[in-house]
């Protein structure tokens, strides 16, 4: 056998070649390219927090644990409801124990009393994921498998997660964490499934003071339109230019 | 009942990533663990190492910095030996590894991460064919050699470096030219892929909005000057450890004032010295760069500059500026400096080096995780030590090692098949 390195290399150069321009016609298609094209582009799906009318009660996060199969023990959950209490002299108290599923009842934080008489005010503002217009949980997914469909809602597709834990790092609002049994990202879905049929989410259909509404944006005659329209709403952290589209009324400047 | 059923049945094996290492500290959010652990600590510490040890070699290929010649040689082989090892960290961390080569399949470019898969294979194939273009004359040397001898091993080792040479025999004076001009263009190349595949790993980080402690420009910059500060001492460390060997093979074989001995033991301090002098460079550099991106911040004082601080000064104060700036960098510095070095003395300077490095990697991915996004509590970190199930062996001390000793072992073996510490 007698080839030179010219040639040898020559050869490789053509054989690889040859192989990869068939190969180049079959294009795996991500599964951010091909659900991309669901959903209804007639529809965006926004929310509407009242942070004014939450109780505290943790139904919502009960509810969400149950219809979306998070298991119920361990403090991750795809929504959760945080307590403000601020101090006459500035402090803030701010807790969120097990996503608040289990209700504010305890006049104690993080085993600390708190003298009635010193607190400015209090309230509770229910958490969700803000389903981004500009996701950066979708933007650093090294596979694709994280990906918004047409009507806004940002998914996860289960069978290809690698796991990575990118996007966990990317949200700013830390709505995503690893599924336990399926052992991918999890997130928020807006209750795609049900949305989908014509339904409510479960939060909303559980939330029994109308703290958490659910609406189409593109639909002006919907009363989270109109509203999001025409009152004072604002979102959170707009700062890292994600564009969230979780709207909320009565915000305090104390919220995180 | 649906959900009952899951619960009951997942209850025994249930592992919450990140719940089992991760405390809290007043608030954070319900789902803030820390998710990146410590093999995305060993992720940029040995990807730096390879790319530092490939751009020593190649300071000598490109350069001609004729001081470099014998760790020259010896960096390159490594560089090929650690290479394996900069994905195995990466492999361990994800929650689905069988699914890994799907960033191959679907990557999605607007993704840091998603490229990596391209840019390790592109330096993969670099480092391949420097070392066959370097070692292609020893390798048909080794096919004459073998070619009549019979046994077994001999055989097989005449077919495996027949099979290596690539059916290239040609020892011509003109081929063997050329074969050194390829080294020199392939190191060439060599060095900005070695720069982006670390720069790159920086960008990673650099790139996270969402982190206060990340987000920054800097990043892939100062990355890359520890890489290649990394990746310079491990080189000597190594190098180090294989001449004393010689050394004391020599002085068991020959008696202690033997000339052999003396003139392995002035070969290798030259060599230490002369490299040694580049490590302070970069090292000089590296610091520098955390220092401007530490004073910056300080300086215009954002948003998150009180819950940094408060990590910095604070909780991490130690880690910081104990182990990491003072025992990892000013202590070796000034070991390195005072004139009359030894090997010893550069032997201890090299090991705090590299635990610098790495501190550095440990303070950027488990400090940056070390705050709440929330800017309102913290979360520290416990590694796992004894593991007792999977997740703790993989994201714990022993996955750590396991990542860290695979590069010897397959030195080892490479060695075995191209000699790197050819001592003529
Ligand atoms: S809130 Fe977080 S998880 Fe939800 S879409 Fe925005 S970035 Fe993604
Ligand atoms: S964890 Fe899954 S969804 Fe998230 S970035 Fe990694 S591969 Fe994408």
């Amino acid at each position: 056998m007698n080839c030179s390195r010219r040639d040898f290399i020559k050869n490789t150069f053509k054989t690889t070649l040859a192989s990869a321009l068939p190969l180049s016609a079959f294009k795996m298609l991500s599964p951010a390219e091909v659900k991309a094209y669901t959903g209804d582009s007639s529809i965006r799906w926004v929310f509407l927090v009242d942070t004014q009318k939450c109780v505290g009660c943790g139904l919502c996060v009960k509810a969400c644990k149950h219809e979306n199969e998070i298991p119920y023990a361990p403090p991750i959950t795809r929504t959760w409801v945080e307590r403000y209490v601020l101090m006459k002299n500035g402090q803030a108290h701010i807790e969120s124990p097990y996503g608040g599923r289990d209700g504010y009842t305890d006049t104690k934080i993080r085993e600390n009393e708190i003298p009635p008489e010193q607190i400015a005010k209090g309230f509770f503002v229910p958490k969700l994921c803000n389903q981004c217009k500009k996701p950066a949980c979708v933007q650093v997914c090294p596979v694709g498998a994280t990906y918004q469909t047409l009507d806004g809602v940002v998914l996860v597709d289960r069978k290809w997660c690698i796991g990575c834990g990118y996007c966990i790092m990317a949200c700013p609002y830390g709505m995503r964490f690893f599924h336990p049994i399926h052992r991918v990202a999890e997130k928020c879905t807006f209750c795609y499934h049900r949305i989908k049929q014509g339904m409510k989410t479960a939060c909303v259909q559980n939330c029994p003071f109308g703290a958490r509404r659910i609406g189409n944006l593109k639909d002006p005659n919907d009363p989270v339109t109109k509203v999001i329209m025409t009152e004072r709403v604002s979102v959170l952290k707009d700062e890292y230019g994600t564009k969230p589209q979780v709207y909320y009324i009565g915000l305090d400047t104390n919220v995180r | 009942m649906a959900v009952e059923h899951i619960v009951a049945q997942g209850a025994e094996h249930l592992v919450v990533h990140g719940l089992e290492w991760t405390s809290k500290e007043l608030f954070t959010y319900p789902n803030e663990f820390i998710y990146w652990s410590i093999q995305i600590v060993m992720y940029p510490y040995m990807t730096g190492l390879v790319a530092g040890a490939f751009v020593l070699s190649s300071l000598y290929h490109v350069f001609g910095q004729q001081d470099l010649k014998t760790i020259a040689r010896f960096s390159l082989v490594f560089s090929l030996a650690l290479l394996p090892v900069a994905m195995m960290p990466l492999q361990f961390h994800l929650q689905q590894p069988l699914r890994g080569m799907n960033v191959m399949f679907t990557p999605h470019f607007t993704s840091a991460i998603a490229a990596f898969g391209i840019v390790f294979s592109t330096y993969a194939v670099i480092v391949l064919s420097e070392i066959w273009f370097v070692y292609r004359t020893f390798f048909v040397d080794q096919v004459q050699i073998l070619k009549g001898k019979q046994g077994a091993v001999d055989r097989f080792k005449y077919y495996l470096y027949m099979l290596l040479s690539l059916g290239a025999f040609d020892l011509s004076d003109k081929a063997i030219a050329l074969d050194k001009k390829a080294v020199k263009i392939l190191a060439g190349i060599g060095i900005p892929v070695a720069c982006f595949l670390h720069g790159y790993a920086g960008f990673i980080f650099g790139s996270v909005k969402a982190n206060a402690l990340w987000m920054s420009p800097l990043m892939p910059v100062i990355f890359i000057m520890s890489a290649v500060v990394s990746g310079i001492a491990l080189c000597m460390l190594t190098y180090i450890l294989i001449m004393e060997f010689k050394k004391w093979s020599a002085i068991i074989a020959k008696g202690k004032g033997d000339e052999s001995v003396l003139v392995i033991a002035g070969a290798e301090l030259d060599v230490i010295t002369k490299t040694s002098r580049y490590l302070l460079g970069f090292l000089v550099a590296a610091i520098s760069l955390e220092l401007l991106d530490l004073i910056f911040r300080g300086y215009t004082a954002m948003k998150s500059w009180d819950i940094l601080r408060s990590v910095m000064y604070g909780k991490d104060f130690i880690n910081i500026f104990v182990l990491q700036y003072t025992l990892g960098n000013l202590v070796p510095f000034i070991m390195l400096l005072i004139p009359g070095v030894t090997i010893r003395r550069t032997f201890f300077a090299l090991i705090l080096v590299l635990f610098g490095v790495f501190m550095m990697r440990w303070n950027v991915v488990i400090g940056g995780q070390a705050f709440s996004l929330s800017f309102a509590g913290y979360m520290h970190y416990h590694m796992p030590i004894i593991p007792h199930n999977m997740e703790t062996y993989k994201e714990g001390l022993f996955g750590a090692l396991t990542v860290l000793a695979t590069p010897f072992a397959l030195l080892w073996i490479i060695n075995k098949v191209t000699p790197a510490l050819e001592h003529k």
